[in-house]
């Protein structure tokens, strides 16, 4: 039997604007084992008259290493976001518990195609995802379709761009505004778009969808309803 | 020996013969394992469930029937879980 979890030390070492509500933490954890890309952490902050609060928090890295990266997008009126995002400095601590999760994660060993969708900040796990299959090496046929309001909330907007350099095709959608240039339609992902970006029935992909609890569901179900087996898709939902 | 037949055999005994078989089930991941909703009986794993969360508690619910399969005080130290509409529980 395993011990119970403890709450570890997590120290800020860099503070990094994403997009204008959401910000990438590095720290540093003492002892942190590793993980796997797709899996998150608890994060527990304390005031100063004792109260806690505990969010979850997708890891923008994987692999071994004591040094860990969380992407954080604000939530409106939220208790632990606006903290992360606007005002904790280098130097500040936290307290993470962690690695969490083995059902939404990537292993280099499942040889299937591998789609990734996202919805706004659901990119983070599916970031890892990209980059563990980078630093593997792997030809492992990967597609990403990524789903954002507008090019400047897309969070890993770079990264996501250099993606297609390593052979992982790319998809934008845009729900609000597109760039100039782009040829889609501007508006909530539609059933065809999705249809169309993703890995054929017969291709037989694993797919990780992450993102908002409404445009999962939604996701899931045209994935299930144009023949893709419900046992391959991974989903990790945000609420909103 | 199995805990069942050991019991047969011995009236009953008591739960230090559970360790290995609680340890084999509850000892890796634990959103891996699937829960058995004990209302409607559909099989899923802990991490497909539906769960409501705010500070303090998250309602594990039935993704088919939205029954209460169990209640999470996750912000006590340590936490408390509270077994409601669970049937049962497996390795995944």
């Amino acid at each position: 039997m395993v011990a119970p979890r403890t709450w570890s030390v997590a120290h800020v070492a860099e503070a990094t604007t994403a997009t204008p509500h959401a910000r990438i933490l590095t720290v540093d954890v003492p002892g942190w084992p590793g993980n796997l890309p797709g899996q998150h952490v608890d994060v527990r902050l304390t005031a100063e008259d004792g109260y806690q609060a505990v969010r979850s928090y997708s890891l923008g890295s994987s692999g071994p290493g004591e040094r860990l990266e969380l992407a954080v997008d604000e939530v409106p009126d939220g208790e632990v976001s606006p903290y992360l995002v606007r005002d904790v400095q280098p130097g500040d601590q936290l307290e993470v518990l962690g690695p969490l999760g083995g059902y939404f994660v990537w292993r280099e060993s499942d040889p299937a195609p591998v789609q990734l969708i996202a919805g706004g900040s659901g990119i983070v796990p599916l970031r890892a995802i990209a980059r563990a299959r980078a630093e593997a090496r792997t030809k492992q046929p990967f597609r990403l379709l990524y789903s954002v309001k507008s090019a400047e909330d897309a969070i890993y907007r770079d990264d996501v761009t250099t993606l297609g350099e390593q052979g992982i095709g790319v998809t934008w959608a845009y729900t609000r505004e597109a760039p100039t240039g782009w040829g889609g339609k501007v508006g909530r992902l539609m059933a065809e778009t999705l249809a169309e970006a993703v890995w054929s029935v017969a291709d037989a992909p694993t797919f990780y969808v992450c993102g908002p609890t409404g445009f999962v569901e939604f996701v899931a179900g045209q994935l299930v309803h144009i023949g893709h087996d419900p046992a391959h898709i991974k989903t990790e939902r945000f609420g909103g | 020996m199995d805990p069942h037949r050991r019991a047969a055999h011995a009236g009953h005994v008591d739960g230090n013969v559970l360790a290995g078989a609680l340890g084999r089930l509850f000892g890796g991941e634990p959103t891996e394992l699937i829960a058995v909703c004990g209302s409607c009986g559909t099989a899923a794993r802990v991490a497909e469930a539906r769960v409501e969360i705010d500070d303090s508690v998250a309602i594990v619910r039935c993704r088919t029937c939205t029954r209460t399969m169990l209640t999470l005080m996750f912000a006590e130290e340590p936490p408390r879980l509270v077994v409601s509409s669970l049937g049962e529980l497996r390795g995944g």
